[in-house]
């Protein structure tokens, strides 16, 4: 025979799915919410959006060229992922160079340097959301009001601080005024970032991704699910003082975290029964700072957190294994 | 709900595209090289040399140990030499070449297709002629069929398991065997149980096979023990463990034999080949061998004599496709990719299977993004990507505690990663090396 044949080791043929495919799934099932923000918030959301995705591209790119010296991988569309999650997390009003900062903190400190795609500990557009909120607290938590006309409670504090606010100055939750209900939570009618505001399209979202494997349901439903019964304890032994969980899980970019970030497959663990000790880590410290802290919102800082216990997660709880431990 | 195994799994494409084929003799070849390593243990001793007749039948190559069996002449003719030549895996093995003239069979030989039913030897003696007439398993493991048999002391064997679930893709022969010879393979089930002292056999079939199942399920009906379960289509179900585990609901424990759970499994093919020794007085020489591929022109399953080179089987199935890039003996999943097409068909060749040109290359690898689907398509419940990484850093001791020698070698993990990282090589290299620790460790 004049051809020469391949030898290789098993196995010879390999799944249509690819590394480039699954983030576009990612990329698609957000595509949805932020439609709605651009609806909600006007052409402003696009620009914020555009001007992040087109900075975390373009950091990689020129970090991995010419910082790194190592052919950068852009195509594979991480860098997008981090991009909208980044517009996701800030107020649609953000000035662009306040944007950039950001986009140069997410890919430069939480993606790159700890060398790319797959070994970043942190979820890179939280740590730029992150360094952001500490840099730039004013601009990172003045939120435009919503533009649709319809609506006539224009608010600029989020659901959360406006509570956070009153109770500590002893105003019982039934009395607080400029609250919006539950259902206009849902479709996204309140104040808030990009990413914020329709927790229905964020679960719809949530569900294309696990329908198409992107995602299990193990990591979202451990976290919405701690946070409702945690949540639903002092709610119940107070509801003066503590607002309703679904209050709890529908504001403050729960779903969005819960759904979008806290799944990230990077800094997330790696087995079933360690994403559900992640995910009821991550709503343990939602509710806490919610409840104790500082911050209104905490889910990004929960996440933080539970990323940095992930490898100790992978380490000591293992897959069930066949024929016994 | 149809059963299946417990954990992990994929399902890659069927491609069963020789599955209407029937069975057909394939002419005997003009000169064969027959290896006398073809099963797990000790290879055999040759007992014939240069220039001795041979027949159809003879034992040419004797069991050197235990762990081990005959091997016998697929033809008959003049023996040319005794040497080295490649093997599927590619390293020159010994074997012995011969020469056809005629097709003469041992006397002794029953060739009429008539199906015997009755049974008339005992359980050692079945066990004995086993042996004898060099079975082995005939999936592609060829573990001598008599070793499995007889379970170490102090276990007892409950239930034989009929692997009749070739879950490899593009693989027909099985499929085929069942539906063509139904009858001789419950023989060949009963003679199983009564040399295994068992009364119950249950015939796993991928519900792939409907046709299979049908029949077979029919033809239990008049067979006291044996009975037929539909499986869903999951790759490896045709892996020991997962069988025992899809068809029983038991887990084989790390390290352990199927006969801990007190289960043996073996091939439809195994139980025709018992069926012929028993029966019909017919040594293991020759098997069913599906030659198949996307640019085959004309996908076949071939009765194929044992040291029959592979050119032969491709040429009878319409000659080597222009462009194609791979060889594989086996399945596309577990098999070998070989280099020639001078390699021989041996007992444990259940398929030669052509790939393209553009399918046979691996596309680039790139960084792992921790996804866990690796993790959760392993049969075993391992870590692939966590043992890649410490069979490439040479992190032993740990991948060992990790369970890497529990790995099957299914190849699932490399299949599924989405970053194309070759996870099975480094797990095999990172295996082989924990292997002989353990082994020095005993001594
Ligand atoms: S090849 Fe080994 S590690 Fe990979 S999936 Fe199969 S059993 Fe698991
Ligand atoms: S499947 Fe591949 S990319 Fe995913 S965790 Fe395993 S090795 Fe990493």
């Amino acid at each position: 025979m004049s051809k020469l044949l391949t030898v290789s080791p098993s196995p010879h043929v390999h799944s249509s799915d690819s590394t480039q495919k699954i983030m576009y799934r990612v990329i698609y099932a957000m595509i949805p919410a932020l439609i709605w923000s651009v609806f909600m918030f006007g052409i402003d959301a696009l620009r914020v959006t555009l001007i992040a995705v087109a900075a975390c591209v373009a950091f990689e790119y020129l970090i991995q060229k010419y910082l790194m010296k190592v052919t950068p991988s852009v195509t594979d569309g991480s860098a997008i992922i981090t991009g909208i999650l980044l517009a996701f997390n800030v107020p649609s009003n953000l000035p662009w160079w306040i944007i950039l900062i950001g986009a140069m903190a997410a890919m430069g400190i939480g993606k790159l340097s700890f060398g790319g795609l797959g070994s970043n500990i942190f979820n890179p557009a939280l740590v730029g959301r992150v360094f952001l909120l500490l840099s730039f607290p004013v601009q990172m938590t003045s939120w435009p009001g919503i533009k649709m006309a319809a609506v006539d409670a224009v608010s600029t504090a989020t659901p959360l601080a406006l509570i956070k606010e009153s109770v500590k100055n002893g105003v019982p939750i039934a009395k607080i005024e400029g609250l919006p209900g539950l259902g206009d939570l849902a479709i996204g009618m309140n104040a808030g970032s990009l990413g914020e505001v329709s927790a229905l399209l964020l679960v719809l979202g949530g569900i294309y991704m696990i329908w198409k494997k992107v995602i299990t349901w193990h990591i979202p439903v451990s976290i919405l699910a701690t946070v409702l019964v945690f949540s639903g304890i002092f709610w119940g032994i107070n509801p003066e003082m503590y607002v309703n969980p679904a209050f709890h899980i529908m504001t403050g970019g729960l779903m969005l975290g819960a759904i979008f970030m806290a799944t990230d497959m990077v800094t997330s663990p790696m087995n079933p029964k360690a994403q559900i000790i992640y995910g009821i880590g991550i709503g343990l410290i939602t509710i806490s700072i919610r409840m104790f802290g500082a911050y209104p919102e905490g889910i990004s800082f929960a996440i933080l957190i539970m990323n940095a216990v992930t490898p100790l997660l992978n380490y000591y709880i293992k897959p069930k294994r066949f024929g016994g431990q | 709900m149809l059963k299946t195994f417990k954990i992990g799994g994929v399902h890659p494409p069927e491609n069963k595209l020789s599955k209407d084929r029937k069975i057909e003799v394939l002419s005997i070849p003009s000169a064969v090289f027959i290896p006398v390593a073809q099963h797990i243990g000790a290879p055999s001793t040759p007992v014939v040399k240069k220039g001795d007749k041979v027949k159809v039948g003879q034992v040419i190559a004797q069991s050197s140990s235990f762990v081990s069996t005959n091997i016998h002449s697929s033809v008959s003719g003049t023996v040319k030499k005794v040497d080295f030549s490649a093997d599927s895996s590619g390293y020159p093995k010994q074997g012995i070449f011969i020469d056809v003239e005629g097709d003469e069979w041992m006397e002794d030989i029953d060739r009429s297709e008539t199906l015997v039913k009755d049974i008339s030897v005992d359980g050692a003696e079945i066990v004995k002629k086993i042996q004898e007439c060099g079975i082995v398993g005939l999936g592609g493991a060829t573990f001598p069929t008599h070793v499995k048999l007889v379970p170490p002391k102090g276990m007892k064997a409950e239930v034989l398991l009929i692997n009749g679930v070739e879950c490899e893709p593009y693989l027909t022969s099985d499929h085929r065997l069942m539906l063509e010879k139904a009858d001789e393979i419950l023989v060949g089930i009963q003679l199983l149980m009564k040399a295994m002292n068992v009364d119950k056999a249950v015939i796993g079939i991928e519900n792939n096979k409907p046709d299979a199942i049908q029949l077979l399920s029919e033809k239990c009906k008049t067979v006291a023990g044996v009975s037929v379960v539909a499986l869903k289509v999951q790759y490896p179900q045709g892996g020991e463990k997962q069988l025992i585990n899809a068809v029983t609901g038991h887990e084989v424990p790390s390290g352990a034999l199927p006969i801990a759970v007190g289960a043996v499994v073996s091939n439809v093919g195994t139980a025709f080949a018992v069926y012929e020794a028993i029966q019909k007085n017919k040594p293991l020489f020759e098997r069913v061998v599906t030659v198949t591929g996307k640019g085959v022109s004309k996908p076949s399953n071939f009765l194929v004599r044992v040291g029959t080179a592979t050119s032969e089987l491709v040429e009878a199935a319409g000659g080597l496709p222009e462009n194609t890039g791979k060889i594989i003996s086996g399945g596309p999943m577990m098999g070998r990719a070989i280099s020639s097409l001078d390699i021989p068909v041996t007992k444990g060749t259940s398929g030669i299977l052509l790939m393209k040109e553009e399918e046979s290359k691996r596309e680039e690898i790139i960084a792992c993004i921790r996804c866990s689907r690796c993790v959760s398509v392993c049969p075993m419940g391992l870590e692939p990507y966590l043992l890649m990484t410490l069979g490439e850093k040479q992190i032993y001791d740990r991948a060992e505690s990790e369970r890497v020698m529990d790995c099957i070698e299914c190849g699932s993990c490399s299949y599924t990663c989405p970053s194309n990282r070759p996870l099975l090589d480094y797990i095999r290299f990172g295996k082989g090396k924990v292997g002989q620790i353990i082994r020095s460790r005993k001594k």
